[in-house]
């Protein structure tokens, strides 16, 4: 998704990217980006929360108003609400992706 | 704080994501063309998201078939989306959460609140879906889907675009 942003800010829009990897992020020179120490398909919470979705929310809009070069983050410290034993495998798919089934399949083989 | 950005990873996904390299192309950057209670936001998810009953799902067959591809198509979704409008094509996250309820990958209940309380000018009409999962090289991405989004929201005179990669 960093390409999006790249090619969508290079025509002009100015975008801010709420991800759960701002490492990453920052690695592909994007213009603003704010981090959640979050699993991964949940960038503003957990279902239901709409304070935290606020919180993350207002956090984008603080992005966008003080960036004022690229290559701007903000790391939100915000704490993930369910233990990581159990967050670590919530986030995952049932079954293995292709591309990891054929990972795992050539390790085996 | 500093975001552990690979906190929720396997080790092997944590190794591999540290090792990919910046890229050597310069920074993007588009100023905010005017102050942001007086812009119009649209919102991007790459949760593999659409509309049920209207919209054809992500190509998960051909990514069984070649686990190396991704489909790189959008969806458009509407402001008005509840989650009960929607399902979910995307083979490596759980689906559980986001189908609960929508808004924890494109939370327009939040943006809305916004709107209303003049933080941002206003949250636009439509918002879009990608499948995150894409071919390395992300052509599609680069040369198709980018400039059609991009041109979209210049139609409907959209300020700012957020990304949240699922």
């Amino acid at each position: 998704m960093p390409v999006l942003a790249r090619v969508i800010e290079t025509l002009g829009i100015p975008t801010v990217t709420v991800t759960m990897m701002p490492d990453l992020a920052m690695k592909f020179r994007l213009s603003r980006v704010v981090g959640v120490e979050f699993p991964f398909g949940h960038n503003f919470g957990t279902p239901g929360n709409d304070a935290m979705m606020l919180a993350v929310a207002r956090a984008a809009c603080q992005a966008l108003e003080e960036a004022g070069a690229p290559g701007y983050r903000l790391d939100l410290d915000l704490e993930w609400p369910v233990p990581l034993e159990v967050a670590y495998r919530s986030w995952q798919p049932p079954h293995p992706s292709p591309i990891v089934a054929q990972m795992l399949k050539r390790r085996e083989g | 704080m500093t975001v552990d950005s690979y906190k929720f990873l396997p080790r092997s996904m944590r190794l591999a994501y540290e090792a990919v390299p910046a890229i050597d192309e310069p920074p993007a950057w588009a100023p905010l063309p005017k102050p942001l209670r007086r812009c119009t936001i649209a919102l991007m998810t790459s949760a593999g998201i659409y509309l049920r009953d209207s919209q054809e799902p992500f190509d998960t067959e051909r990514e069984k078939q070649e686990p190396a591809w991704g489909d790189p198509t959008f969806r458009v979704i509407p402001r008005s989306v509840r989650s009960a409008d929607v399902a979910c094509s995307h083979l490596h996250i759980s689906h559980d959460d986001l189908l609960q309820d929508v808004d924890v990958v494109l939370p327009v209940r939040a943006f809305s609140a916004l709107e209303a309380e003049g933080r941002i000018g206003s949250l636009a009409d439509e918002h879009y879906s990608l499948m995150g999962y894409q071919d390395r090289r992300l052509e599609d991405w680069r040369n198709v889907q980018g400039p059609e989004i991009a041109a979209r929201l210049k139609e409907r005179a959209v300020d700012v675009l957020l990304l949240a990669p699922a």
